[in-house]
């Protein structure tokens, strides 16, 4: 899971990372009445996880909390890259003298921690990386060992810093480690860590990502989170793994690999009837029940979009006759809401014994295919009817 | 031979008396693996009953291994203590620990890699998120049914556990020399490079079929290391072509970040040394029956 800026920065604060006053608002009365609160000049900044905000008129000045309000309902407006703004953060403005880079992150080719930081920050990483990699230090950290204070030294000086200011920031970068190992984080970015006029150093801008495998050791339900799609929303309530994606053919299929390989040969088969694409990823797992292949039907059925399913499944641990009776009983409990022609393909253990039950269901929606490749290029022709 | 598990394989099973635990230790037990135990602190000194097989529980991997000669650890333990059972298995040194959990944190898993680092790698740990390793006729320590294909002389090393299923069910004519998920979690322990090293190495494995999928560079990486280390055919194939950016499918690792990690410069880069990718693992197989009648 990815935070809001705002979320990043609440965070921070609760670790002790230097940052700015920063209040969310819904409303241009409540950023009026945020900038009132904080006094002087201040920053609105629409609370949307793209980057690129500024180009897209997504910050904006305000010296009076007249001005923030005006600046609220204009961005408020926005849309910026598909995502719709419904929330800004009023800030507290800054005096700027220097603009930092840092952050921590899992770097999963390594197997190991990373630190990533230069005395340039304020670009977009990616195109420092590019135009200039000398001016960006890659640092290794030790998941064991940590982010401490002479380790941060090391990280500031490899990244440019001179003495004096090493030891202004090295403090915050340990500050920041603690972010990242206690709160379980996948990416902690400071961007740009700022020299204010005064000497200070502040956190302005920051990117965190969570691990959502260690949800379970942190209290997160109050979060606000990301809108879901209403059928991934349906999805997650009967605990399915569904991704919604933009296509006619919906698909079921057990195991992650598997799936997204159905998704793969069913474009394939598209290419020869008329374009049609997957309409979605649902990995129902390796011991799905008839419950829960019922429940997966039912969130594909429910996509308007879903022109014919496609069911691959192999069975390893699941047996096909208890998919098959899963898939019977599915369509029987769903009845005449059930619309869509489904295609099946089963193999691996019990295959004989599942084929024999849907042969018997003879159901008039239910179509028997052998082969994966074959029975994508059903589904596909089946959705471009 | 073959690789990393053979006949006379040991296995304990860390987590044997949860519910995922003792029911594929059922299923290990009725593909004639050698289970020789469990363990669990809390039930140290008890004998499970396991389909008519008596397994003792054991208080920890050390007394375990000492009392039973154990040499593998399949480890079914939940993700909130999968990393200290890890930690466990590498304190006691043993040969291999295979870890099936799926949704460990990845902190956790960053942490006992490191820590299999500073106690020298004596410990081969494949997983997490995987459905364990697999050499048919032999040894099976993990999930993947022990049924599909018999043995032969294919290699196969894979991210997914039912693409490995499919792959090998497609070369059950042929058979398996072994067949090693590697899982499909960002940190891992054994990679696509660990086990092509292992089946180069391996006189009983004449062809290598590698699978891969989004997110990361493993499959990069492994492209690489065939152009100079693997003498043997191998054939790839990759999974997420039409996968969105930035979301995750199914596998905490299956996600492509931006560019990184897409099916299609997975694809190219095993093309640019000369390993032929199926389109569909119906053709990947295809292609390695052809691999396979040629030599």
């Amino acid at each position: 899971m990815d935070l809001f800026e705002y979320q990043a920065r609440d965070l921070f604060e609760s670790y002790g990372v230097p940052v700015l006053q920063g209040l969310i608002a819904d409303t241009p009365e409540e950023a009026a009445a945020a900038a009132a609160k904080i006094g002087g000049t201040v920053v609105v900044k629409a609370q949307v996880k793209a980057g690129g905000r500024g180009k897209a008129g997504g910050v904006k000045l305000a010296h009076t909390p007249e001005e923030a309000a005006t600046a609220a309902e204009a961005i408020l407006q926005l849309t910026i890259k598909g995502l719709k703004v419904k929330r800004v953060m009023v800030a507290q403005g800054a005096a700027i003298d220097k603009e930092y880079y840092f952050s921590v992150l899992v770097d999963r080719s390594n197997r190991t921690f990373l630190s990533l930081c230069s005395v340039e920050g304020g670009m977009e990483i990616e195109q420092l990386a590019e135009e200039r990699p000398e001016a960006l230090a890659k640092v290794p950290v030790d998941a064991l060992r940590g982010i401490d204070l002479a380790k941060a030294t090391e990280i500031a000086l490899a990244g440019g810093f001179d003495a004096e200011i090493a030891a202004k920031v090295a403090p915050v970068f340990v500050k920041l480690y603690e972010v990242f190992v206690k709160e379980d984080a996948t990416l902690v970015e400071v961007n740009p860590l700022i020299l204010s006029k005064n000497g200070e150093i502040i956190a302005l801008d920051g990117k965190v990502s969570l691990d959502d495998n260690a949800e379970f050791r942190h209290e997160r339900e109050s979060m606000e989170r990301d809108e879901l799609d209403p059928l991934e929303a349906k999805a997650k309530a009967s605990d399915l793994n569904y991704v919604k994606l933009d296509g006619e053919v919906g698909i079921i299929g057990n195991g992650a690999g598997l799936v997204m390989s159905t998704l793969d040969v069913v474009a394939y088969a598209g290419e020869r009837h008329g374009g049609v694409k997957p309409a979605n990823f649902l990995d129902i797992g390796g011991g799905a029940s008839a419950e829960v292949m019922a429940a997966g039907l039912d969130v594909i059925l429910g996509d308007p979009q879903v022109k014919s399913v496609f069911v691959n499944v192999f069975g390893g641990i699941t047996a096909c006759d208890a998919v098959a009776n899963g898939i019977v009983g599915a369509l029987a409990k769903l009845g005449s809401a059930a619309t869509k022609p489904l295609v099946v393909r089963l193999d691996g253990n019990n295959v004989a014994e599942g084929r024999k039950i849907l042969a018997d269901a003879n159901h008039p929606l239910v179509t028997v295919v052998d082969t994966m490749d074959e029975a994508a290029d059903k589904a596909a022709e089946l959705a471009n009817k | 031979m073959s690789i990393f598990l053979d006949k006379n394989s040991k296995i304990i099973v860390q987590g044997m008396t949860g519910s995922e635990g003792m029911k594929h230790t059922k299923r290990m037990l009725a593909g004639g693996s050698n289970i020789v135990g469990g363990v669990n602190p809390r039930k140290a000194g008890e004998t499970v009953d396991v389909d008519g097989t008596s397994l003792p529980v054991f208080g920890s991997v050390a007394d375990a291994m000492a009392a039973t000669g154990a040499n593998v650890s399949v480890i079914f333990v939940p993700p909130a203590f999968a990393k200290s059972a890890v930690m466990e298995a590498i304190d006691a040194e043993i040969e291999l620990a295979v870890v099936i959990t799926e949704g460990i944190p990845v902190h956790d898993s960053a942490s006992f890699w490191e820590y299999s680092i500073q106690k020298g790698n004596k410990t081969r740990i494949i997983g997490p998120n995987c459905p364990g390793i697999i050499s048919p006729g032999k040894s099976n320590a993990g999930i993947t049914p022990w049924n599909i294909s018999g043995a032969g002389p294919i290699g196969l090393v894979s991210k997914s556990g039912t693409l490995t299923y499919q792959m090998m069910f497609e070369l059950r004519e042929i058979g398996i020399s072994t067949a090693i998920g590697i899982g499909g979690d960002p940190i891992i322990g054994t990679t696509h490079i660990d086990a092509l090293a292992a089946f180069e190495a391996d006189p009983e494995t004449k062809a290598i079929v590698l699978i891969g999928e989004i997110g990361g560079d493993s499959e990069e990486k492994a492209a690489n290391y065939i152009k100079d280390h693997v003498s043997k055919p191998v054939v790839a194939y990759v999974a997420g072509f039409t996968a969105p950016e930035g979301k995750t499918m199914g596998h905490a690792g299956a996600i492509v970040s931006g560019s990184a990690g897409t099916a299609q410069a997975k694809k190219e880069a095993f093309e640019a040394v000369g390993v032929k990718v199926g389109k569909t693992p119906s053709e990947t197989a295809a292609l390695m029956r052809g691999v396979i009648a040629s030599l």
